[in-house]
């Protein structure tokens, strides 16, 4: 007989509420992405507004996380399981704020035209996104080798944003009229760069869960 | 018996193996326990702790049919080996048992019991053990003012700190607890771990219990039994955040035992 069936259940429902967090974090993210593209004001309002839900959901894993704590003294794996449901759940948190800035990015630059074609910026944030995508796989599937996976990926996310950065404030002397819109864009590629690392913390909190071990995979 | 106490360890058992009867109950026990630690013993009903546990003072020589190989070293001297005498061996380890079972007789007369048997008469030497003993338990606030009333009329967590005064009142080296608290109520229970915590400054506490907040909350060291096996001895912070045994971490959790 299984002697444990209530908190398996309330520890799935846990991690059920945080995958929907998670879709619902990374949904965010590719909106604030097309409406900064597509110069999309109205979207852009529609991803800020809907922040307010993530944030709940963040409030109810919380206290779902408390209550099983509390009522059930779990010890060793089940315990880093809760734990590290916390954690990921303030990371996926961070996911939805940075669709935020994307989004009032989006606004300040507003309709102005851009200065030229945005191309390379999507293209990192697609890498960002894969990540994203493996951080939340190899959590809800406790697989350390998507984990590992997913944090190789940081240092070309990193090597991107680097030499975007320098080739937008390049930018900056010839097109002087554009200088809000490349700091703005500037922005943009510091928050993709801030969504790789949160994803790298995600595969490190899979890591200590599945292992009990604390890596430092962003070294 | 001659007592180094230059060592860490008080206990080390080596390869102990235990039979009643056919049934071979503890098999190749490796357990050193440390001075002045907290050593909890876990694991499921029939495992082996109680049968261990009654190893290290030999009151499990009182079951009839029981053989023992490999070592039992206390403080370097081997009690399997020769012929040990119980009484000065047992005055070294205490033991405390599920339900207090003070003796009929006055509060006073229970704790200078052993103190008694041991030759002390005076009453100032048996007055003296008796507060200090109290003391330890923190009992005496309690029963200070009755010392010579009976102390079966005392409560069940109270005759239990009793008892545990008792076995003190011998100055052990060593005291051996099976599950004292398993009849007591949640505050009574506390009072009694709370005790531990200011016990082990002094003494050497070996406990077996079937609670595992209470392993977890008193203990310095947790051991994990299983079908007479020590499983895992480790420090009960590791124990309980991450066992390296899947059968330990599946017993601590509750998916089996």
């Amino acid at each position: 007989m299984s002697t444990r069936t209530i908190f398996d259940n309330n520890l799935k429902e846990l991690k059920d509420l945080l995958l929907k967090m998670a879709e619902k974090s990374e949904h965010a993210i590719k909106e604030a992405m097309i409406a900064l593209i597509n110069q999309d004001m109205e979207k852009a309002k529609q991803v800020i507004d809907a922040d307010n839900e993530i944030d709940d959901l963040e409030y109810e894993i919380n206290d779902k996380a408390l209550l099983l704590i509390a009522r059930q003294s779990p010890v060793a794996t089940d315990l880093r399981k809760i734990n590290v449901a916390l954690k990921v759940s303030s990371e996926v948190e961070r996911f939805a704020d940075i669709a935020v800035n994307i989004a009032k990015s989006a606004l300040h630059i507003g309709n102005e035209k851009h200065f030229k074609e945005v191309i390379d910026i999507p293209k990192m944030m697609e890498m960002a996104l894969e990540m994203v995508s493996d951080s939340i796989n190899a959590y809800y599937s406790e697989d350390i080798t998507i984990a590992k996976k997913c944090a190789e990926k940081d240092d070309e996310v990193d090597k991107m944003f680097g030499r975007l950065i320098q080739e937008l404030l390049g930018y900056i002397p010839q097109n002087p009229h554009a200088t809000n819109q490349i700091i703005q864009l500037a922005f943009v590629c510091r928050y993709i760069e801030r969504i790789a690392d949160h994803s790298t913390n995600i595969a490190e909190h899979v890591i200590y869960l599945v292992t009990g071990n604390r890596v430092n995979l962003n070294a | 018996m001659a007592i180094s106490t230059l060592t860490r360890q008080v206990f080390d058992i080596k390869d102990l193996n235990l039979w009643y009867g056919e049934h071979h109950a503890l098999k190749n026990i490796n357990f050193p326990i440390n001075k002045k630690e907290v050593t909890a013993i876990i694991g499921p009903s029939g495992c082996g702790k109680s049968t261990f546990i009654k190893t290290l003072n030999l009151m499990i020589n009182m079951v009839p049919n029981v053989k023992m190989t490999g070592e039992i070293n206390i403080n370097g001297q081997n009690i399997l080996d020769k012929k040990v005498d119980l009484v000065d061996l047992r005055k070294l380890v205490g033991m405390v048992f599920q339900k207090g079972n003070p003796f009929p007789q006055s509060i006073f007369d229970n704790v200078a019991y052993g103190p008694r048997v041991h030759g002390i008469t005076k009453k100032k030497h048996l007055d003296e053990i008796v507060i200090k003993s109290l003391m330890d338990v923190a009992l005496w606030e309690e029963v200070k003012d009755r010392l010579h009333a009976p102390a079966l009329g005392l409560s069940g967590g109270q005759q239990q700190r009793l008892c545990i005064a008792r076995a003190l009142a011998t100055k052990p080296e060593v005291l051996l607890m099976d599950e004292p608290t398993s009849a007591l109520d949640p505050i009574s229970t506390l009072k009694i771990e709370e005790m531990i915590l200011e016990l082990k400054e002094k003494y050497t506490i070996v406990i077996v219990t079937h609670n595992m907040q209470q392993a977890s909350r008193v203990s310095d060291k947790t051991a994990f039994f299983l079908m007479g096996e020590l499983i895992e001895l480790d420090s009960t912070s590791t124990i309980f955040s991450n066992p390296s045994d899947e059968r330990t971490e599946g017993y601590i959790t509750g998916r089996f035992g």
